[in-house]
């Protein structure tokens, strides 16, 4: 018993360090990302390439002045940013990172808990992470903050049907909500859920876009119209949070994507490789990072091709376009499950 | 009536179904940043590599001394006057007996300042002076905290006696052969001009 709350512990300290890490390096990412593809440099002043960088602004972040504005409701506004933070880490739990490691002859899986609706507590967790942004829009007492909060809520609403409705059909295919299992299937079973589910991929990942907050979904903070949107009124750790959360954000959303449909910590032609015992379990693990940051690295790469949309345009494409494709995804899937004699 | 055939009638299009997926029109977006991603970059890192500049680029002022190391200026104001910016203030003061080493006239600028805020950098004063004593340099003015550190005195403008500034790139041939005359009283210092009353003393 002992040993298990250990090990358990360690593991999700691990999970965490790692969440914050990758989230620190994705802010670094994203400004030399944004600078190769604006033909520029980017950071590069603070150690060798800039790698420095992130401790550079999270110690800018620490030591700026802190304001709470006087008409704002004090605890709501330092819940906010907590809240954004908290629900961003916790998502992290049912994530599978990796196979089963052996020490001594006892196995070890690389994945906090195994729920048996991993992906339903996704969603849930993922749901309540705009009520940070809500609270945090609402408590700062400002109009800018309030209208971004706004957008943040009816747009996460909107887009979260579609996601579901995309899960949905995933799920019918696989027949189970458990992340481990979905894993499993996918690495026996041969081609990865990306082939039998395309579409339901692209509405997922469109809807990623929009659950994060990133261009071009990223009108709560839209800089030209709200001046900083929904933490506009946030100053030294707390914006810290919010802009920290979101990468959090990136990088679970990349780990989902990476389980749901690019098989998980699954090599390709895993049968034909090699290795076993716990050499395969990491290698497993460093490609499952790889397909990780590939995808951290789509997010950015959208992010700095595309303009935001509309806000009436960003309405359009969730009610009217995402939710009647996705349903339609379902029945295709259903449609062509029956025809197969999957059911 | 129509006056030219320049007219273009505004049509609003319907899309296709490719640009209303948007998605194709994406793609090829992320191609373009793709292949910028890949690119090198235009930036010139500042402090450590320098722009190339022209020989003439026209930068913070210099206020020359002659090869006897006394300063040129004779503060007659013409770099003022001609000044668009009115950048340019000067107070001028005469020599006294014992300074004939510090100033090359009879008469200098006590206080010569100029406002690096106002100034335009258009080098109108270097082409007003008739003493070669004001130029324009490659060098860059620095950044500074305050409005008043940005008006230049004497100290920051009159060159250092042991770190000349080499300006023989900013001038024609013709000027540089033109100096070389020292018969021409322009080219002569003040030890020249000794030199030469003490052997018409002689004849």
């Amino acid at each position: 018993m002992l040993t298990f709350i250990i090990y358990k512990s360690i593991l999700v300290l691990i999970v965490f360090l790692i969440s914050l890490g990758v989230a620190a390096y994705a802010t670094y990412g994203e400004r030399k990302v944004a600078a190769f593809m604006q033909d520029r440099i980017g950071p590069d002043r603070a150690g060798p390439f800039g790698i420095f960088q992130p401790l550079a602004d999270g110690l800018k972040m620490f030591m700026k002045e802190e304001i709470i504005p006087t008409v704002s409701n004090k605890f709501l506004f330092i819940l906010g940013p907590s809240l954004a933070m908290l629900t961003a880490l916790m998502a992290g739990v049912v994530v599978p990172w990796g196979g089963k490691l052996a020490i001594g002859d006892h196995y070890y899986p690389l994945q906090i808990t195994d729920i048996n609706i991993g992906i339903l507590y996704v969603f849930g967790v993922v749901s309540f992470g705009v009520y940070g942004i809500m609270i945090g829009g609402w408590a700062s007492n400002n109009k800018y903050s309030l209208l971004g909060a706004l957008r943040a809520s009816s747009q996460m609403i909107s887009y979260e049907i579609a996601m579901g409705l995309a899960i949905v059909a995933l799920v019918m295919k696989t027949g189970t909500l458990s992340l481990g299992e979905m894993v499993a299937q996918q690495g026996t079973g041969g081609w990865w859920n990306i082939v039998y589910q395309p579409l339901g991929f692209l509405i997922f990942l469109i809807c990623a876009f929009a659950e994060t907050n990133r261009a071009p979904f990223d009108l709560p903070e839209c800089e030209t119209e709200l001046v900083g949107g929904y933490h506009t009124e946030y100053s030294s750790m707390k914006l810290g949070f919010y802009l920290f959360a979101e990468y959090i954000n990136i990088f679970i959303s990349s780990a989902v994507i990476s389980t749901l449909y690019f098989g998980g910590f699954n090599l390709p032609f895993q049968s034909h490789i090699p290795l076993d015992g716990n050499w395969l379990v990491i290698a497993q693990t460093a490609f499952f990072f790889g397909k990780v940051i590939f995808f951290i690295f789509f997010f950015m790469w959208v992010r700095w091709t595309i303009p935001r949309f509309r806000y009436d345009q960003l309405m359009n494409l969730g009610w009217k376009i995402l939710i009647p494709l996705a349903i339609f995804n379902i029945l295709a899937t259903g449609v062509l499950m029956y025809a197969l004699g999957k059911v | 009536m129509q006056l030219t055939n320049r007219k273009k009638v505004v049509v609003k299009k319907e899309m296709s179904l490719a640009e209303k997926l948007y998605l194709p029109a994406i793609t090829n977006g992320m191609v373009i940043t793709m292949k910028h991603f890949f690119k090198k970059g235009a930036t010139v890192r500042y402090p450590e590599v320098k722009r190339e500049i022209s020989e003439t680029y026209r930068g913070q002022h210099v206020l020359k001394r002659d090869e006897q190391g006394a300063e040129r200026c004779t503060a007659c104001g013409l770099c003022a006057v001609a000044c668009p910016a009115e950048a340019i203030t000067m107070e001028a003061a005469e020599r006294k007996k014992g300074e004939e080493t510090l100033y090359r006239e009879e008469k200098y600028a006590a206080v010569y300042e100029i406002n690096m805020l106002r100034c335009i950098f258009c080098g109108l004063c270097e082409e007003a002076c008739p003493k070669e004593a004001i130029f324009l340099t490659d060098r860059i003015v620095p950044t500074d905290l305050k409005r008043g550190e940005f008006v230049y005195g004497k100290d920051k403008l009159v060159e250092d006696i042991n770190h000349r500034i080499d300006l023989s790139g900013r001038q024609t041939k013709e000027v540089l052969e033109f100096k070389k005359d020292k018969t021409k009283a322009h080219n002569q210092t003040w030890a020249d001009k000794q030199k030469l009353l003490k052997e018409n003393k002689h004849h």
